[in-house]
């Protein structure tokens, strides 16, 4: 049922390199999902986010002081190692300070024919950010235009919009049958689909979501039919970290991170006619970052919500080693959880995670959670 | 080569900084007994907008008390431990993390409770500088909190937008104060603080670029003790009449060759912050004759620069040498979102290469010898890059030592390697240590 999405994500460098054969365009790298992808599919650009290959590396230690999250370094050492040699631009949109590095040692060491730093906004919640946004993502969209020597015109925009919103509305779709009893899809075949999402151009991925819409009601029931389980934390795109919670009888049925829900939870709304601030508004407006959840904390409030609706009985938190920006909101998200009544497992991950030490974590994890049911 | 052997005295206004030093931490916790205010926030923190609240508002910025509280070792353990307790994890700022030890405690610095402030006023950067103060406000209680973001990108990108984002949330920060303390803001004391940042802090640079000179008038584990003064309250005139008095100070110093070390043949710079437990290398390093003179970090946290006419880098212009009156609160706004942005140690936060270009620049016109970069694990926002700013500095041929260290937790410092590779150090740039 997935294994289109399964081959996309174990295949992602062989995918975009015929795309780019295929069509003639260009392919952007990213790092971090607040990349305005609107812009770049208005332009006819594939957006790759950059990920990581979970293999140990030793390329990096020269060019990230290893104190930073093993994720960037990971993400670096794809671009130093050549993985990513098809790439023509590479992108970010400011967040953490972690990322950024991968970022900007990939531009000085594997130059690039465009590089852009889009200065996204910390402070989502001010009533200027905004405004602050959509000047830059104007920024953004000239520098698009002069780097191709294309025009975007307005219909390229709403173009753009159209093909991001639908491919959010499916995959959130594809998020409702997790709140069924028994989940047609596993955690494990829902985290591929999320990845795949945004590796590949977003009109195949529609298509093949369609398809495994219009073909998942034919999924036999009782076959997620583990503890229910939330995911939340760092980025995190570990396969067989999700398979192994799932061979010990937990089913992951929904997430909080931004390779899954926060990437693609809301949509552009084209409400005041000004495409661009649209735009702004719904990445101002999105699930936030925790490098972006100040002074208020939103994040609580939908995690709980999010807790409530897909009716988990646990939530893992994980964290990428030193990722400070999910370590400042760790303690107080696991606090709310656990007054809400939902106890929480905490994983420390690196690029390479102990599957069998953390299994033996997780089982007495789902054991405790099952105590509940037996008596 | 013959040892050199200038003459040193200590500094005439030293016990004067200590003094300002000392009021600051004792004008905060007693404020309220004076019906003043307290604020506490970063260092960085537009503390001249707070200012037109009134003469009897007084700060607490976080990372001189966390540097405060690591040089205690024993009530920074303390904290820590604290800290820890709670569920943070130790890789964190160390800074932060000694202030929230000491909020979680309720135990001053300078004994007695915590004093809670009445609001929290910060800017952010750095991904833990709003986060320091939202959690810091959850330990209290809740304190009412702002933060206005400054990330907008590197100086020499600077437009109008992104100035704008900037002063629209300075705006919103004066009418949320207005509300929050129930007092009517007054914009000329807004201005009369913005003009004493200005002069303040680019009279630091101006006296870090008497270090140029040979011998250096100071060295930097003197210098800590000076320019954190511009941390405390760098919009303050106590702050900005202290460094004109420094700064003829240490002229006198360089046109009578008086040295910060005697034997002053070796000079380094260092990079990011110390470990404030253990200030007692650059002691170490002094045995060899060398001193470092300074460093991105002790020029360019609070010191303001740019480019001067013969090429050299040289301590900012300020709207009032400019001969620019600023006109109303708008005006006040846009010259300390500007002042601010071009801070030399904001430039890193986008590109590590435009940090490498000012360490390169010090290197040289500050004729150096070699660097020594500390590899801070308490402080991601100024350890950020620092690894390419090595290669960059090694490609310059510059020799590089790096030493792995934490600014505010004890337990992730090892003095002894440290002086083994200060030791290897020296060796490669041909010094020994001067037996007298």
């Amino acid at each position: 049922m997935i294994d289109q999405f399964r081959d996309w994500e174990k295949n992602r460098h062989a995918y975009a390199k015929a795309w780019k054969e295929k069509t003639g365009g260009k392919v952007t790298g990213y790092f971090c999902s607040y990349v305005p992808e609107e812009i770049l599919y208005a332009a006819n650009i594939l957006p790759v986010r950059i990920l990581g290959s979970h293999e140990p590396q030793d390329v990096t230690e020269a060019h990230i002081f290893g104190m930073y999250c093993p994720f960037c370094r990971d993400c670096l050492a794809q671009g130093l190692k050549g993985k990513y040699d098809y790439l023509d631009g590479l992108l970010i949109a400011q967040s953490c300070l972690h990322i950024r590095q991968a970022y900007t040692s990939w531009i000085k060491h594997v130059p690039v024919d465009f590089s852009y730093y889009l200065p996204f906004p910390n402070n989502v919640q001010s009533p200027r950010a905004v405004t602050y946004l959509a000047g830059e993502i104007k920024a953004f969209k000239t520098a698009i235009e002069k780097w191709t020597g294309k025009e975007i015109t307005d219909q390229d925009i709403r173009d753009g919009i159209k093909i991001m919103n639908e491919n959010r509305n499916l995959i959130h779709r594809l998020y409702e049958y997790k709140k069924k009893e028994n989940p047609p899809v596993s955690g494990e075949e829902t985290m591929e689909v999320a990845i795949s999402q945004q590796l590949v151009d977003k009109k195949e991925h529609s298509e093949a979501l369609h398809k495994l819409l219009g073909s998942i009601n034919s999924v036999p029931d009782g076959k997620n039919n583990g503890t229910r389980l939330m995911i939340l934390g760092s980025e995190n795109d570990d396969i067989p970290f999700i398979r192994m919670v799932e061979s010990v009888k937990g089913t992951i049925v929904i997430d909080d991170h931004c390779i899954g829900t926060r990437y693609f939870w809301n949509n552009v709304h084209e409400n005041n006619g000004d495409l661009i601030t649209s735009i702004a508004e719904r990445y101002i407006n999105r699930p936030a970052c925790p490098s972006k959840d100040w002074i208020i904390r939103t994040r609580i409030k939908h995690i709980l919500q999010l807790a409530h609706d897909y009716r988990v009985k646990g939530a893992i938190v994980i964290q990428q080693k030193f990722c400070d920006p999910h370590e400042l909101d760790i303690p107080a998200i696991s606090r709310a959880l656990n007054a809400a009544g939902i106890k929480t497992l905490f994983l420390e991950f690196d690029v390479t995670v102990p599957v069998g030490q953390f299994k033996i974590r997780v089982e007495a994890f789902l054991e405790m959670l099952q105590e509940e049911d037996i008596f | 080569m013959k040892i050199p052997n200038y003459k040193t005295a200590p500094l005439k206004c030293w016990n004067k900084a200590k003094e300002i030093r000392d009021d600051f931490y004792k004008n905060y916790a007693v404020a309220h007994e004076k019906g003043g205010l307290r604020w506490s926030g970063g260092a960085w923190s537009f503390g001249a907008i707070p200012a037109g609240l009134g003469d009897d508002v007084f700060p607490l910025t976080g990372e001189p008390y966390g540097a405060s509280i690591a040089f205690n070792k024993q009530f920074s353990i303390r904290c820590m431990e604290a800290t820890e307790k709670k569920g943070f994890a130790r890789d964190l700022c160390s800074y932060m993390r000694n202030y929230w030890g000491s909020v979680i405690l309720d135990e001053y610095i300078d004994g007695g409770k915590f004093p809670k402030p009445d609001f929290m006023w910060q800017d952010h950067i750095c991904c833990s500088h709003a986060k320091w103060y939202q959690v810091a406000s959850d330990l209290e209680g809740g304190i009412p909190t702002c933060c206005i973001d400054v990330a907008v990108g590197p100086y020499t990108e600077v437009n109008e937008n992104r100035l704008n984002y900037i002063t629209g949330q300075m705006h919103d920060g004066i009418e949320w104060l207005e509300k929050i303390t129930g007092r009517k803001y007054n914009d000329d004391k807004l201005i009369e603080a913005v003009y004493n940042e200005c002069r303040a802090t680019s009279l630091w640079a101006e006296i870090c670029t008497l270090n140029k000179a040979i011998p250096a008038p100071l060295d930097e584990k003197s210098m800590y003790s000076l320019y954190v003064l511009g941390t405390l309250e760098k919009h303050s005139k106590k702050v900005a009449d202290f460094y004109e008095e420094l700064l003829d100070e240490v002229k006198y110093r360089v046109e009578n060759q008086i040295a910060a070390i005697k034997n002053e043949r070796c000079r380094v710079m260092s990079d990011t912050q110390p470990p404030w437990g253990f200030l007692k290398v650059f002691r170490y390093l002094e045995t060899f004759g060398a001193v470092s003179i300074g460093s991105l970090y002790t020029f360019g946290l609070i010191g303001m620069w740019e480019d001067k006419e013969d090429g050299s880098w040289g301590p900012r212009t300020t709207p009032q040498q400019k001969g620019i009156k600023i006109k109303d609160r708008d005006h006040a706004l846009k010259v300390l979102a500007d002042w601010n942005l071009s801070k030399p140690e904001w430039q890193h936060f986008y590109s590590p290469h435009l940090k490498s270009e000012m360490m390169l620049r010090i290197a040289k016109e500050w004729k150096l010898n070699g660097i020594m970069l500390h590899y801070n694990r308490g402080c991601e926002g100024l350890s950020l890059g620092i690894a390419e700013n090595r290669l960059a500095l090694i490609d310059a041929g510059f020799p590089v030592m790096t030493f792995e260290g934490n600014m505010g937790d004890e337990r992730e410092f090892d003095e002894a390697k440290t002086s083994s590779r200060m030791d290897s150090f020296m060796e490669t740039l041909g010094f020994s240590v001067i037996n007298e």
